[in-house]
């Protein structure tokens, strides 16, 4: 019967989408089943029963017993097939607790993805086989819908709100999602590629930090330049609670016009703001901070990419 | 001697009264003002088809934009997206507003339904024509909206895309609550009629299964519609002053308006699905010539339904974020809905059994509604157990579900019973051959359509998409071909029926035998239904007066 | 809303079938005897009561979940409220409720000029209510205290969003969803105070409007122990605008 499985579901992606084929296929049977009961004696019925002149037919009011019986029986039935609908969606709602996360951020017509370290990607999705995902999703402006047809998983995303899906895929490859809750023009066109590698591909995808940065370097789009890439950044990882954009002081020397000026340090050398200096001022802070701040800034070493570094100092730069 | 029975002897072959109800009284103003329940009812009828065949080439138009994933038609792109999003809108709002809520009650219902009890007019005839004038009004207002853009929010309104989209969203959700008064006013009458005009004699349990399950939807419609109404005006505030209830970013819950909308649209599903069921019992009983096999039963299934209808609403939310309990709660009580449910198919089946069964055109179309609405409810199972929903939730497979519950339940009933009043309405027959034809074309265009768009839904294909995977395109296209049969049985059926109004009146008093009281007067009525006050002496349904007579 | 239940007279059609029936003017011709009528009637005003209370009802379900989700914002909003004019109106509503009985006791019993007085007193009444309403609402637009994009009270500094709008690491790359002024909770407690004051006072001036007319019916001396449905029905209409009062009340004006 595997055949008409395949006829009727995608390829499964997990164990827990074998299991609702399973359901599905059993669901069918019974439900093929009950359907005959009813089709069978209509057409029967209609056939051995037709008009005759002249036929008499009896004055059947009722039958208590028939009638319980396919009243209760059906109803046995269904407390079975909830409790069945029960143990497999229980499964769904509950994620392991030590399921990698990753963040989902739904918005009219695209996703955005961002892993555990940092990295990001959009319409691209990468997770490793063989361990439990766990997705967080929210959404920027209306409801969306994060629906994985070969994990026979989806959930709605809400705006203002967090909601949570989970599965383990482990067949490896390629994996259509798409948006399942109407969400206006392109709502059909909602939809990305998931891709199920091995854990030594997925640590190499996330050693780059995912692939959107690729769109920042390409010089494809002039709104997303390297320096683009760097305020993205700025923003996200933190500089910005210490930095500031427009000469003020902060916590840390602001950046306005920082690029290529003498600063002194609080050892009274000078040093000049330059790509090395400041590719070292991130990965090891303390060792030149700039007179009348202290030194505070933590270590980047690790949490930025090459391409995110290479972004910041564009952004910099771009600072006169 | 055929002729029937229950109550006034006299019957037999009475010559055809002069006056009738449609030549009482002439002139635009004698229609326009009428109090009449069956003149008001003939002027629903006319309404709601011409509401059934705009909506009806929406859907043609959105599955021809899916025969291709192109969507090209000699050359030229048919829709583009936001098109394509504003026509299924319009199928959608259309269908379930203007057509199937007040297609059988308010059009049939209000024919029948007092002829059935052996009264003069429903209880408010005022209200009545008050009702109509509020569906022409929305009907009016939703061309309206049709007219300045139309809206692509999808019939449910969901937020928070309904309150930031452009669109005549506030004219179109307006529209709908003015239907929504129209069907409360409508369903009060019903109820106050049902209770204090029956004719003397005529008990609860002696209504026709017709007023048992018209009564059960008027309950709905009292009760669950003005939870819409106030639902869409909260909507419209929402649009108008930003009041911060349903939109997030002004401090709203989208989720709350999902709980809202379908603690109303649940059981309208029901306003829609017991009216055809009521059909469905007078139509079997009639043509096997055998009594209602467990009448009781199937009374109490029906208020049941109406009842449980209220408390399941949550069933259409297991993967939007309500709390978890809350849906396990909701799964479990959708499936007391299979137990009236399966009780209404096995009772018709049992009245078949060794009936004398003539297969005329309504009985055609109440056998396809049995296998339709079986295949409709069964797969009801599937989206009802927890588990397999997450999967087949808003996919094709629950296009395909509700399709079958709503057109090869409800329309199928609906054109049955058309058909079977058609002769107590007009006073004409119309040509048996061609409506044997036109049921085989509804059926097998409704199962080209439908029955494919379940595999479709299982293998993943959203709904309310423009595009698609290259991979769906067979089933597409075989859907597609589909509708154009479903498409042409349905004009053939409007062709015959509308060819008989042009012949000089044919129909005897009671050509199916029936045994209910609108069967005892002239064909068509008289403007007081009857001759003399109808007194009501035996139960609904009992044959055994005929066979006797024999 | 009296056409919803009350038809005035037989209707044309009825004429032949007229004189089948006994002679009161009232009586419609699809009704067998005077006192089905009446029970009809009865039966349709009291489902059009219910369609009121689920109407209502879905208000007071909207305002329980959004008290839920606001509850220091709508304490706080409560005491803008002015209590003694709150309080005045729950006094006279349930004055007007009271001469509305008088007033279909008084024709039950036929007589003409206590109906006149008590109806009379009862509109007056409707429209101390809305007086005071009036000044009510006035106050509330003065210090700028009006429903969701309006709301303006220039006292309490504009309240963030307690909404994030994502994830702050994702969200960056475009502006923030939320960046007009954000005024939720106050606002939203002003857009239910608005709308549910509001639809109940829609239904007060729907009562002045009825009653008039019973009001005019009266003097010309229509009602008597034979025939009195319009007002017994617009009497229940009545009672049930008092009853919403009376849980508004509480839920505006007392509960902190």
């Amino acid at each position: 019967m595997q055949w008409l499985t395949r006829l009727m579901m995608p390829p499964a992606g997990s164990e827990f989408a074998k299991e609702i084929d399973s359901m599905y296929m059993g669901l069918f049977w019974l439900c093929s089943f009950l359907f005959l009961t009813i089709a069978i004696p209509a057409v029967y019925f209609a056939w051995r029963y037709r008009y005759k002149p002249g036929r008499v037919t009896p004055h059947d009011t009722h039958n208590t017993a028939v009638e319980i019986t396919w009243t209760v029986l059906p109803l046995l039935l269904c407390v079975g097939i909830f409790f069945w609908g029960l143990k497999g969606w229980i499964q769904y709602a509950v994620a392991p607790g030590d399921a990698m996360e990753v963040q989902i951020t739904a918005l009219q017509w695209q996703w955005r993805f961002e892993y555990p370290d940092g990295s990001r990607t959009i319409n691209d999705l990468h997770v490793p086989v063989n361990r439990p995902v766990k997705f967080i999703m929210t959404s920027e402006d209306v409801i969306h819908d994060f629906f994985v047809p070969d994990m026979r998983v989806k959930h709605d995303i809400i705006p203002g709100r967090y909601t949570e899906v989970w599965f383990t895929p482990t067949v490896l490859g390629k994996h259509n999602f798409t948006c399942a809750e109407y969400c206006g023009k392109d709502h059909s066109g909602m939809k990305g590629m998931m891709t199920v590698e091995s854990d030594a591909d997925f640590a190499k995808f996330l050693e780059t930090g995912g692939t959107e940065w690729e769109d920042y370097f390409n010089g494809k789009d002039p709104k997303k330049t390297p320096a683009d890439w760097g305020k993205v950044q700025y923003e996200t990882k933190g500089c910005n609670s210490c930095h500031t954009l427009d000469g003020s002081k902060s916590k840390g020397p602001s950046w306005k016009g920082i690029w290529m000026k003498m600063e002194t340090l609080n050892n009274g050398s000078k040093v000049l703001v330059d790509e090395a200096y400041l590719r070292e001022s991130m990965m090891s802070p303390q060792a030149k901070v700039v007179n009348g701040f202290e030194p505070i800034m933590p270590s980047f070493q690790g949490l930025l990419k090459d391409n995110q570094i290479k972004g910041l100092i564009a952004f910099i730069q771009s600072l006169q | 001697m055929d002729h029937a029975i229950a109550v006034t002897p006299q019957v037999g072959s009475r010559p055809r009264p002069k006056k009738n109800y449609l030549n009482e009284t002439k002139g635009f103003r004698s229609w326009a003002l009428t109090l009449d329940h069956k003149r008001i009812g003939v002027m629903y009828l006319v309404g709601v088809l011409f509401a059934f065949l705009l909506g009806g080439i929406f859907a043609l138009l959105v599955r021809l934009t899916l025969l291709t994933p192109s969507h090209m038609l000699f050359g030229k792109v048919l829709l583009t997206a936001e098109q394509y999003n504003r026509v299924f809108t319009l199928h959608g709002a259309i269908m379930v507003f203007l057509f199937i809520i007040p297609a059988i009650p308010a059009s049939l219902g209000n024919f029948v339904l007092p002829l059935m009890l052996g009264a003069k007019d429903v209880a408010f005839p005022r209200l009545n024509l008050c009702s109509f004038y509020l569906w022409v009004t929305g009907a009016l207002m939703a061309i309206a909206a049709m007219v300045f853009g139309a809206v692509d929010t999808g019939w449910t309104f969901y937020t928070p895309y309904s309150t930031t989209t452009d669109g005549p969203v506030t004219l179109m959700t307006g529209a709908v609550f003015v239907l929504g008064f129209s069907s409360i006013f409508t369903g009060l009458n019903f109820i106050a009629t049902t209770h204090k005009l029956r004719a003397p004699g005529m008990g609860w349990f002696d209504l026709p299964l017709f007023i048992w399950g018209i009564y059960s939807t008027a309950i709905i419609q009292v009760l669950a519609t003005p939870v819409l109404g106030i639902t869409l005006v909260l909507l419209m505030l929402e649009r108008s002053f930003g009041i911060g209830i349903f939109d997030p970013r002004i401090g709203g819950d989208p989720v709350l308006f999902q709980h809202f909308f379908w603690f109303y649209s649940h059981p309208a599903v029901y306003i829609m699905i017991l009216p055809g069921m009521a059909i469905i019992s007078e139509l079997i009983p009639t043509f096997s010539q055998k009594t209602m096999f467990g009448y009781r039963a199937m009374a109490y299934a029906s208020v049941s339904l109406a009842l449980v209808s209220f408390i399941v609403w949550g069933h259409h939310m297991f993967v939007a974020g309500q709390s978890q309990l809350a849906t396990v709660v909701f799964s479990a009580l959708t499936f007391l809905v299979a137990i009236p449910s399966g009780v209404k198919l096995y009772n018709w089946l049992g009245t078949m059994y060794k009936g004398n069964i003539k297969l005329d055109t309504p009985m055609l179309y109440a056998i396809s509604f049995l296998i339709l609405f079986a295949i409709g409810g069964l797969t009801g199972i599937f989206l009802g157990t927890l588990a397999t929903d997450v999967h087949l939730t808003d996919t094709y497979f629950v296009v395909a579900h509700f399709h079958f519950v709503m057109v090869g339940g409800t329309v199928t009933a609906f054109i049955g019973g058309l058909h079977y009043w058609w002769p107590k309405m007009t006073g004409r027959m119309y040509s048996e051959a061609w409506g044997r034809v036109g049921c085989a074309l509804w059926n097998i265009g409704f199962n080209m359509t439908f029955l494919t768009q379940f595999f479709l839904g299982s293998k993943g294909m959203p709904r309310r998409y423009y595009n698609y995977l290259d991979q769906f395109q067979p089933l597409h296209a075989f859907s597609t071909v589909g509708s154009w049969v479903l498409g042409l049985g349905l004009f053939i059926t409007a062709a015959y029926l509308l060819a008989s109004l042009r012949k000089p009146m044919d129909a005897p008093d009671n050509p199916w035998n029936g045994t209910t009281l609108e069967w005892q007067t002239s064909s068509p009525p008289i403007a007081h239904n009857f001759e003399d006050q109808p007194v009501l002496e035996r139960e609904p349904y009992d044959y055994r007066p005929v066979l006797a007579a024999r | 809303m009296s056409t919803t239940s009350v038809d005035l007279q037989s209707h044309g059609q009825a004429a032949g079938h007229a004189a089948a029936h006994h002679d009161d003017p009232h009586h419609q011709h699809h009704f067998t005897t005077m006192e089905q009528q009446f029970d009809t009637s009865k039966i349709g005003m009291w489902l059009f009561l219910a369609t009121e209370v689920l109407l209502f009802g879905g208000l007071f379900v909207g305002f329980g979940m959004m008290q839920a989700r606001y509850p220091q914002e709508f304490v706080e909003a409560h005491t803008h409220l002015v209590r003694w004019q709150g309080s005045l109106n729950t006094v006279v509503l349930l004055i007007s409720s009271f001469t509305m009985v008088l007033a279909v006791t008084a024709a039950k019993k036929s007589q003409k000029s206590k109906q006149v007085l008590f109806l009379s007193l009862t509109i007056v009444c409707a429209v101390i209510f809305l007086i005071v309403k009036y000044f009510e609402y006035a106050h509330k637009w003065e210090e700028g205290w009006l429903p969701g994009k309006y709301y303006s009270y220039k006292a309490d500094p504009i309240p963030a969003c307690t909404i994030t709008p994502g994830p702050p690491t994702a969200a960056a790359t475009t502006p923030a969803p939320n960046a007009q002024p954000c005024t939720n909770g106050y606002s939203t407690f002003f857009s239910f105070y608005f709308m549910m004051t509001g639809l109940h006072g829609i239904h007060i001036l729907a009562g002045i409007g009825v009653l008039t007319w019973l009001l005019i019916r009266a003097r010309r001396g229509e009602f008597s122990a034979s025939y009195y449905t319009p007002v017994d029905l617009v009497g229940l209409y009545w009672h049930l605008v008092d009853l919403i009062w009376i849980y508004l009340f509480p839920l505006y004006y007392l509960i902190q």
